[in-house]
């Protein structure tokens, strides 16, 4: 699935380059011609502007399932029975919950090589990629935190039960306590998502080609005209809106569903 | 005989007591729960244990599947010693069977499942043949109909019954049971009671802890009267409820009678 997403991330970044570029021919055109309607520059835009939203889509996705996957295990790692795993776990967890995340997307753009190599082959690190560590950072921590208090709202005769049946306490963890944190963990972990995906567009303060990146581009191509300014942002905020309030929605109703039935 | 440290126990047989409880202390921190109490239970005995709230009920049977640890004395199982460092917990607790006040069932799971789940994951035992058991389990606990209901579906009562079941899927030769109709409706209570009788009957060495006297008088064969951490007196039923010799027990059986 990471894969898939890390995929979809090189082709759009790829196609977007010269994309990227493209804002700059149209200035000229611009200049001559009559100044066009704010609608007609947005309806205009809109494919590329579209692109990069999809950018800041797998952006999102793949920091999410990154950072769900080693959230959940340094989630385990705070109720390790390892005294220096759990003391060590819980210190990741709250540095990264706590600091900005554009502090920590500036921190994986800067602390990550532009490129490592392994033996003779020679893996480019794209700052697209950077950025999905980047954000990847705050989810995991918040994944972690979410999980150790959904394992601690859990009822103690739950492990005690399990206990006395002869489980170990790793068939424990995986039977019986982490099915039963799914559900408690889903809408917080779906709030995190519609968070993490708006924070997305912090990626065009370090140079991803995403949504608001382009957006300014497109701005300036156009002339830098003030009257653009709202209709393009606009724009933008839209394409949030439309994708995050669903998510929101559903949130409220998996959230209303699960108090009903515990 | 064995020197009392160690690990290897003479093999058990059914005419030796099947728990042996000997001189336990327990404490939490500084505070002494337990104060040095024995008993002997032999194979296919009811033992109740009764006692007011706080006197170490609860840790005492606790102990015996190591969900406590004592901190001194000696408690064997079949002869397995359980104060000892190297014991085998889950070897323990595949014998000892044990039902709690608040049924913690596993609410994820449906009653089939619950009943289901310790035999196949904890046992590996084969899946059909596990199903087939949980379905005369709940047969057998009167829940026939209910396999498929979730815990949060069922009332109290057949929740502690599924709970029952859940134990005795593991085949144990022993059932731990801390009050376990405390939570209950007078009216359910009845039911449960009716389910642990006849275990008791069929010869399953039964610990209850109980508030329901009438039960205890009924089906125990022994009963234990604790207080403050100590053993207070314990009797046949008849002779502990007829006649009982200290001061505290008549106090208690005062107050509840
Ligand atoms: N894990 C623990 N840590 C500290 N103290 C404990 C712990 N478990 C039990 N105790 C204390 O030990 C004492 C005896 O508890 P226990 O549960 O064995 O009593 P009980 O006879 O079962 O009482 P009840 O009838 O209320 O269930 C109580 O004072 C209790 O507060
Ligand atoms: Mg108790």
């Amino acid at each position: 699935m990471i894969a898939f997403a890390i995929l979809m991330v090189a082709q759009v970044a790829n196609g977007q380059a010269p994309a990227g570029d493209a804002p700059a021919a149209p200035v000229s055109e611009a200049t001559t011609t009559a100044p066009a309607t704010p609608l007609t520059v947005v309806l205009k835009w809109a494919p590329l502007l579209l692109k990069g939203f999809i950018f800041n889509i797998v952006i999102s996705v793949a920091s999410m399932a990154l950072g769900t996957i080693t959230g959940l295990l340094l989630g385990l790692g705070q109720i390790s029975q390892r005294k220096w795993v759990a003391k060590l776990s819980w210190f990741f967890t709250q540095f990264f919950r706590n600091s900005p995340w554009l502090v920590l997307l500036f921190f994986a753009m800067f602390m990550i090589p532009f490129q490592i190599t392994i033996g003779s082959v020679t893996i480019p690190l794209p700052d697209w990629f950077k950025a999905i560590i980047g954000f990847s950072l705050p989810v995991m921590a918040n994944v972690s935190e979410l999980l150790r208090g959904a394992i601690r709202s859990l009822p103690s005769g739950q492990w005690e039960a399990a206990e006395s049946l002869a489980f170990t306490r790793t068939q424990t963890i995986w039977k019986i306590i982490l099915p039963q944190c799914v559900k408690r963990m889903l809408p917080p972990w779906m709030n995190l998502y519609s968070l993490i995906t708006m924070a997305t567009v912090l990626a065009s303060i370090v140079g991803v080609g995403e949504m608001l990146t382009l957006t300014a581009q497109v701005h300036a191509a156009e002339g830098g005209r003030p009257e653009l300014f709202a209709p393009l942002y606009g724009f933008a905020g839209l394409c949030f809106f439309a994708y995050c309030w669903p998510i929101s929605k559903l949130t409220q109703r998996l959230e209303r569903r699960f108090n009903v039935k515990t | 005989m064995a020197a009392p440290q160690a690990t290897s126990a003479p093999a058990w047989t059914p005419d030796q007591p099947i728990i042996r409880v000997k001189d336990v202390h327990k404490s939490f921190g500084s505070f002494q729960v337990l104060k040095g109490m024995s008993m002997d239970v032999k194979k296919g005995e009811a033992i109740c244990i009764i006692g007011p709230s706080g006197s170490g009920k609860s840790t005492l049977i606790r102990c015996m599947n190591a969900l406590v640890d004592i901190t001194e004395g000696s408690i064997t199982v079949e002869n397995q010693e359980v104060n000892d460092p190297n014991l085998d917990k889950l070897k323990l607790r595949r014998k000892v069977g044990m039902v709690f006040q608040q049924y913690n069932l596993f609410p994820h799971k449906t009653a089939l499942q619950n009943v289901m789940m310790a035999p196949i994951n904890v046992l590996k035992q084969d899946k059909k043949e596990v199903e087939e058991r949980a379905h005369a389990l709940l047969k057998k606990v009167r829940l026939t109909g209910k396999e498929n209901n979730y815990p949060g579906e069922l009332s109290g009562g057949q929740q502690q019954r599924v709970a029952i079941a859940r134990s005795l899927a593991m085949r144990p030769d022993i059932m731990l049971f801390d009050e376990v109709t405390a939570a209950l409706d007078p009216e359910t209570v009845k039911e449960v009671l009716v389910t642990i009788r006849e275990l008791a009957e069929e010869g399953m060495t039964c610990l209850l802890v109980t508030h329901e006297m009438k039960f205890a008088r009924d089906v125990a064969d022994h009963i234990y009267f604790t207080d403050k951490g100590v053993i207070v007196e314990h009797a046949p039923p008849e002779e502990f409820f007829d006649n009982p010799k200290d001061e505290r027990t008549r106090t208690f059986l005062g107050q509840i009678l």
